[in-house]
């Protein structure tokens, strides 16, 4: 148990670090921006309760965007991005089958769920986010480009630091 | 009542997200709209110690570009120099010139965290309201126009950067002071803005400088960027629109001036006045 908190607590840090003075300066050809820092609200494990859910999605939101000089926006959609988790595990995971405490990684839960998981959440949470930002229908056509590129390359992120972290099965 | 509850119960997730939501956007919107300083941002001592202690470390890594720079205005500035020109009358006194009087002063300031690839640019300076930094200020570096500050705290200021949505400045065409109104259009290429609105009967030529204009906050004549393509696709209305390649490379921004303008004071006041006699 309090494994997990410690973990969760590091890998906080760690990646709104990442997000702030490494990934704020990284763009390819003015489209493609990497948030990696919503990683951290996929991985948090299944058997969280939903306020805490919510609060740390909240609380994470407010830390990018005091970095990033834009406040509530972030928050916004990352909010959104937990109630998107919150559905999709509802309907694709059978909840009792859980013992210690398990997270939604790659390698407990085998790649091909995990990338409909971070697809889906990730174009929510991107789709949301810029939109918010823009907040102009006139820019929608480039907004979306770059909402579906930048998703593009968060996903490889993403799916870079879960082989990096990758762990052969655990499952008993 | 207790149906009610059981309600709320079963669908806790959809009341938090309502409640987190709105708090969320409340605070986005009232940020946005009135302008009003809150703690979240990259002025609190937190954020701003962790930008200033990286920002040192990067700074390292552009000491030569930074020099380069130094040294070429050093030397722009000593060819103004009283020493540096020849003197060809005979007699020489000092005469105090009484019909200038400075309006302008700047303040240098070290950046600090920057952005380039966001809808809405900001960029964080080490200086604030204990330099004398006001909200509204111009801020230039030695290439051109970098923006106006937008908030300020003890020690720290965040300027709205010209790659910003809502970024309008007066400029004008150098040779043939065509006014029009510069902005950033929405591809986000950190290299080009738009200057739009000229009217029709100017001749922009590619390569004309694009100034800032008197009506602006800045001095008049301080850079923006050259004319990179006379008849733009972007931007709307009856008028020409014309690119314009930026001067100031924003991704490589070290140093910057603020504008401190000494009549600022004097001239909103008659412009307020002006408005409430209407």
């Amino acid at each position: 148990m309090s494994r997990v908190i410690i973990i969760n607590i590091i890998r906080f840090f760690v990646l709104v670090f990442l997000q702030v003075f490494l990934l704020k300066n990284i763009t390819l050809y003015n489209l493609s921006t990497p948030y990696l820092y919503i990683l951290f609200i996929l991985l948090l494990p299944f058997e969280i309760p939903n306020v805490l859910l919510f609060l740390l999605a909240f609380i994470l939101g407010l830390t990018v965007d005091a970095f990033y000089n834009t406040p509530g926006l972030h928050a916004a959609a990352c909010v959104l991005l937990a109630l998107v988790r919150v559905l999709f595990i509802s309907i694709t995971v059978q909840k009792d089958g859980f013992d210690n405490e398990p997270e939604p990684t790659l390698s407990l839960m085998g790649f091909r769920w995990f990338f409909t998981y971070a697809v889906i959440l990730t174009l929510f949470h991107h789709f949301f986010l810029f939109n918010l930002e823009v907040f102009r229908l006139s820019e929608i056509q480039y907004t979306l480009t770059r909402v579906v590129l930048s998703t593009a390359f968060t996903l490889f992120l993403m799916l870079m630091s879960g082989l990096l972290f990758y762990r052969r099965k655990e499952r008993k | 009542m207790r149906n009610l509850l059981i309600f709320i119960t079963k669908y806790n997730a959809f009341f938090l997200f309502v409640i987190f939501e709105i708090s969320a956007l409340v605070i986005y919107v009232k940020y946005n709209s009135f302008q009003k300083a809150t703690f979240i941002n990259s002025t609190n001592n937190v954020t701003s110690a962790l930008y200033t202690r990286i920002s040192e470390l990067n700074s390292y890594l552009s000491l030569k570009e930074v020099n380069d720079n130094l040294v070429r205005e050093n030397a722009a500035l000593r060819n103004q120099l009283k020493t540096s020109f020849y003197i060809d009358t005979i007699t020489k006194r000092a005469v105090i010139d009484t019909t200038y009087k400075q309006q302008y002063q700047f303040i240098s300031a070290k950046v600090i965290a920057n952005s380039v690839n966001l809808r809405n640019n900001y960029i964080t300076i080490n200086m604030g309201s204990n330099a004398g930094i006001t909200k509204g200020m111009g801020v230039i570096s030695n290439d051109g126009v970098v923006g106006k500050v937008l908030f300020v705290s003890p020690h720290y200021s965040v300027v709205q950067s010209l790659l910003h949505k809502e970024t309008v400045i007066s400029a004008m065409l150098a040779d043939t002071k065509d006014q029009g109104s510069f902005k950033w259009v929405d591809n986000l290429d950190p290299h080009t803005g738009l200057l739009a609105d000229v009217s029709n009967s100017a001749k922009p030529r590619l390569g004309e400088w694009v100034v800032t204009s008197d009506a602006s906050l800045f001095p008049a004549g301080v850079r923006i960027g050259t004319i990179s393509n006379l008849h733009s696709t972007k931007g709307d209305g009856l008028f020409l629109n014309v690119d314009v390649k930026l001067s100031v490379d924003f991704s490589k921004l070290q140093y910057v001036y603020v504008i401190y303008n000494k009549f600022a004071i004097e001239q909103t006041g008659l412009e307020a006045q002006e408005k409430k006699d209407e």
